[in-house]
This record gives structure tokens, sequence and C-alpha cells, in this order.
């Protein structure tokens, strides 16, 4: 079992609290910081960890910090990307409802890097419940004087607030978060400037997801050159991965990156192999939105060296044999799984979730939908799949933020790995209708 | 593509505005505080939350020009974010509002199945309400309750790890909680 830098104590009875949280070492990285170091020295730790943004991009946490612009009488904003909404990710509810205050902690000593004195976390509406449960543990951290005013006698002074979304997938891009978080449509803004220019209000702002602001706490504890030993490469520290889909145990897993893919499927300590003694057929490694790896190159890459977990080793082999880390939510499917009706289901996610401010975007997301389900129930045509790949190519890159690239690039993969179950669904229409697929539709014969 | 109208025939202008509680109001004050002044619009997300909670499980027309009014905004700005975000009801829903996850990977694990279920059982589609104005049935997307489906939404509460005779089982709790409401 690897080391544990954030869910170490998740499982202890009463971490939610305050007290047992304090009893379990936490708040250390807030005295340690606010007592012995520079908002700098803070943030050249984070740089030193190598830590990389745990929301799917993958950039250096440090680095987009010291992009932040500081001008003189200007506020600057922290806000945590709590919007979690790529199908397949569950990771950051967990630590949140797990272990609230780890999120608060790493809040602190993270304004305090950046030298904010107001700060939010923006979570999805949907998790309303962990809000409160979020919102609880911030009123015990102000009532303990860990937030609010002069901060254990520092001087340093912090608010920090939480706030709901309403439902839109596109509020996990920065920009939109922003325009929500105005109380505006989640449009996401053309950028630059960037938002450590200009972000929330007008003013200099960074955005990180959840677990990036966690684990923030661990490396100012222990240092940012003890976190960046574990690890492979620029892939250092630990990471939540939240796996689901046909395994034997579907959950959100703390991995040291570097463990190899074959191990976390099929040990016992990890995911246990898949359900119901069948077969691996498919697994997409990173979100809904990263490419679909067909059995062969899971935990293989097409060197045949060992597909490992970190960002370099699931990306090895480009788009055309590889993948991404992304955010972590990794679904596996079993042999009964039919890739269509599965890349049908992410178009329609993405042709639902589409802001419908870039016409690429609006448009085409909505044309893949519909091609792909006249595939999948049976009236497509061969071209159809090769109007897909088209229509792909006039949504990529031309779009205001990356949700069009997410939407095309599932599409363009499953057809790459995928192209003769495709093509069987056109040469057996009626078969496509009738088949069963998997455990989804045991029951249900499509029509 | 989200929501784009407002519909005239559920929601017209001849209701009477509503108004939150006293208690309410001191939540609605501690929300707006969390902003800088004049910077007030950012607690809308919240507040319409709240006014869908407080008032019928939807936002009526005069509900939002309510809401406009105590944050110091124009209506035109709280009905564009009330029709953007899913979450939000602009049409009058039954009292138990059921939004089941029907993304891949509550898909792999049965989803199509509940959702056939309920229908079933309810004797609606999805979208529509049941005869006697109990249950809506909706589809939701992703609701990150991947590694725990299939999975429903109710209210606040997730609902994980369905089987039909699970969700037999909720809709008679539900049922008897909200009869005589």
């Amino acid at each position: 079992m690897g080391r544990k830098l954030l869910l170490e104590h998740a499982n202890v009875p009463g971490i939610e609290s305050f007290e047992v949280y304090r009893k379990n070492g936490g708040y250390r990285s807030v005295e340690k910081a606010l007592k012995t170091m520079s908002p700098q020295n803070v943030v050249e730790e984070v740089q030193a960890s190598g830590l990389r943004g745990r929301g799917g991009a993958g950039f250096p946490t440090g680095m987009k910090w010291s992009f932040l612009a500081k001008p003189e009488g200007v506020p600057r904003y922290l806000l945590c990307n709590a919007d979690e909404s790529e199908p397949g990710t569950f990771k950051d509810r967990y630590l949140m409802e797990k272990i609230p205050h780890l999120l608060i902690e790493g809040m602190i000593v993270s304004s305090y890097a950046l030298g904010c004195n107001q700060s939010y976390i923006y979570i999805r509406g949907e998790y309303m419940w962990v809000l409160e449960i979020v919102e609880k543990a911030i009123a015990e951290a102000y009532a303990n004087g860990f937030l609010g005013k002069n901060i254990l006698g520092s001087g340093y002074d912090l608010d920090l607030a939480i706030c709901p979304g309403g439902g839109a997938y596109i509020c996990g891009e920065e920009t939109a978060l922003i325009e929500s978080l105005e109380g505006k449509r989640g449009n996401p803004r053309i950028k630059p400037p960037f938002p450590a220019v200009k972000g929330l209000w007008g003013c200099p702002t960074v955005v990180n997801n959840v677990e990036s602001i966690a684990a923030v706490v661990p490396i100012v504890n222990d240092g940012g050159a003890e976190y960046a030993k574990i690890g492979i490469g620029k892939s250092t520290g630990t990471k939540l991965i939240s796996a689901c889909g046909n395994l034997v145990k579907p959950g959100v897993y703390e991995i040291e990156l570097g463990l190899s893919v074959e191990e976390f499927i099929y040990s016992d300590e990890w995911c246990g192999g898949i359900a119901n003694g069948k077969k691996i057929k498919a697994c997409v490694p990173g979100g809904s939105s990263v490419p679909i790896l067909p059995a062969n190159l899971i935990t293989k890459t097409a060197e045949g060296t060992d597909r490992l977990m970190t960002y370099e080793s699931l990306a090895e082999g480009g788009f055309a044999t590889g993948s991404m880390l992304g955010s972590g939510g990794f679904i596996v499917f079993d042999e009964d799984q039919c890739i269509v009706r599965n890349t049908w289901n992410f178009a329609r996610f993405y042709a639902h979730e589409s802001c419908g401010q870039c016409s690429p975007c609006r448009e085409g997301t909505g044309w893949m939908e519909k091609v792909l389900r006249r595939l999948e129930y049976g009236q497509g045509h061969m071209h159809d799949i090769d109007l897909l790949a088209e229509i792909n190519k006039k949504i990529e890159g031309n779009t205001i933020c990356p949700l069009g690239d997410a939407a095309a690039w599932p599409v363009a993969a499953a057809i790459r790995h995928f192209r003769e179950e495709f093509e069987w669904h056109v040469t057996h229409p009626d078969e496509a209708v009738k088949r069963n697929f998997g455990i989804a539709s045991n029951h249900m014969p499509l029509v | 593509m989200h929501k784009m109208s407002i519909s005239v025939t559920h929601n017209s202008t001849d209701q009477a505005e509503p108004q939150f509680s006293a208690e309410r109001m001191v939540e609605v004050q501690r929300i707006i505080n969390m902003f800088p002044e004049g910077k007030q619009k950012s607690a809308l997300m919240r507040i319409l939350h709240m006014a869908e909670e407080d008032f019928g499980g939807w936002l009526s027309v005069p509900t939002m020009n309510y809401v406009a009014r105590l944050l110091d905004i124009q209506p035109i700005e709280v009905y564009e974010v009330a029709t953007f975000y899913t979450m939000f009801n602009i049409e009058k829903p039954g009292k138990v509002v059921l939004e089941v996850c029907r993304t891949g990977p509550c898909m792999l694990v049965g989803s199509d199945q509940i959702i056939e279920h309920i229908e079933q059982k309810l004797d609606i589609k999805v979208g529509q309400t049941s005869a006697d104005g109990m249950f809506t049935l909706k589809t939701a997307e992703c609701l990150g309750a991947c590694g725990y489906g299939p999975m429903l939404q109710c209210g606040k509460h997730y609902h994980e790890h369905l089987t039909p005779a699970k969700v037999d089982e909720l809709l008679d709790t539900l049922r008897k909680e909200h009869s005589d409401k």
C-alpha cells in the first residue's frame, strides 16, 4: 500500500470536526507557514514539489501561481474549483465530504502564499449537502482563529466562503467559473487576458482544483523536495483516482503516481479486477474527455512497456495509442459493453453541456449526438463514420474554451480504436437494435 | 443546450410575489455579506436555490422578480441565470423531483434499467409528472457518484447503489413523507 498524504486520516471517526482533525495533526501547515515562512517561501516549496493541477489539465501549480499579477492596491482572489462534473470523477466530493478541514487548511496556506485576503470555494450545486459540511467546517475554523482577522496573531487576515453552482459542467472551466461566481451565465471568457491578470471582478485571480489545494498541506508540512520524492519524473506526489464502471471495487483511491495500471485494476489492494468475472474491453483513464484505450493498450503501451499511472506514461503514444491522466476519473468497460452506445452517451453529455456561445461547439456537439444516435439505433450509414471525423475537425481548436475539444476527442478515439464496431452497427442494423449490451440493458431491448 | 425560454403557460406574472421569512432574510443577508460591497449579484445562485426550496420547488416569474429586487439587479439578470442552469426549475414540477443520472459510468452499471423501472412504476416518461402530481421524473448528466451507481438525486439527497427493489422502497417512503404536504 502506498503512502497517503491526503486521505491518511479520512476514515478516523469524527475527522470532519475541527477538534478531531486538529488532534490528528491538522492545521500544522498554517502554523508553520504563517509563523516561519514568507508567502514567497510557500510558493517556492510548491514549485519545488512539482505539483501539477489535479483538475485535469496537469499544469504545474507553482508556475500558475507565479503568473499572478500583483498590482499595488488591487485585491487578489484565490478560487477553489469544486465544480467537479467530468463524468467518471468523484474524488473531490469524497475529499470534501470526508475531510473538509483539509481543503480549508489548504485554502488558508495557499491564500497566504498568493496574498489573498478573500477566497471562495465554488462547488457544484448538486453537492448541496457537501456544501453544508464544508460551510460548517469553515465556521469552526473561524471560531478557532484560523480564519478571520489576524490569524494566529500573524497579522494575516483571510475570509473564506463557499458558493454553489447550478448544474452546468461548463463552470468547471475557470473563466466560466468566474462568470458564474459573479452571478452570471457560465459563458467562458476569451483569453487573454488570463484570470491571473484579470479574473474575478476584473482582479488578478488564481483558480485551483480541490485536490491541488489540499496537496499544498503536505507540501508545506514536509517540504516540496520531500513531496517530489514520490512519483516518477514530472509526475510527483500522490493522486486521487476515482475508479468506476465494471470493477469489483469501484471507489476513490489515493495512489502514488507511478503505480502500474495493471496493479491498479487487478490487485485486491485497489480495484480488484473486472466485475462478474468478465474481461476488460476498454478503459477511459482520466474522465470522459480523454481518449478511450482498447484492451491491448491499457496495461501496456504500443512499445510493449508497462503502462503506469503517471501523466507521461498514460499519454505515451500521443492520441494515436495513448490517452491522458486527466482528472483521474478512471472508467472501465467490460467485454459486454457497446462502444458505440457509450460514445453516443458521452456525445449526448457534451451536447447537453455546451454553453451555446460558439457555433462550432453548439452545433457540432448536437450533430455528433444525432449521428451517433442513428448509428447506435441501426439507422446509420457507412459515411456517417467519416462524417463524425469531419465534424470533429470543425470543432477542435475553433472554440473559446476546451469543451469543444473535450467533446471531439472521445469520439475520434472511439472511431480510431473501434472502427469495426461502428461499421458493424451499419452492416447489422437489426442486430444493433436487438442486441443486449451488458448489464446496462439485460432487461431493456432497444427500440 | 440549455432551456431557452420561460414558458408563459405555466409561468405567468399574475401570481403574487412571494416573500422570505424573517429567519431566511438573516441567511440572505449573510450570503450577500460574503461578497464585497456592490458585488451582491454574486449571491444570486445561492439565493435562487433558497427561493426554489422555499417557494414550491420552482422559480416563477414573480419569484424571480422578488429575488431581483432583493439584490438590486434587473429582473432580466435573474431570468438569464435561471434559464441557463439546469438545476433551476422554471416550470412547476411535482412535489417530489427524481433526477436519475444517465451518463456513461452510471449507464455501465444499469441506469437505463432504473429509468425504465421508474417510468413503468409511475406510468410516466422522463420529463413528465405522475397523474397525482406527486413525482416528476427527470434525467441528469453526471452527478459525481460514478462509483456508486446507479443513482438518483432527490432534493439535497443522493440515493446510490440503486436496484429496482430499492427504488420501490424509496418511492413508498417519499410518497408517505409528502402525501400530507
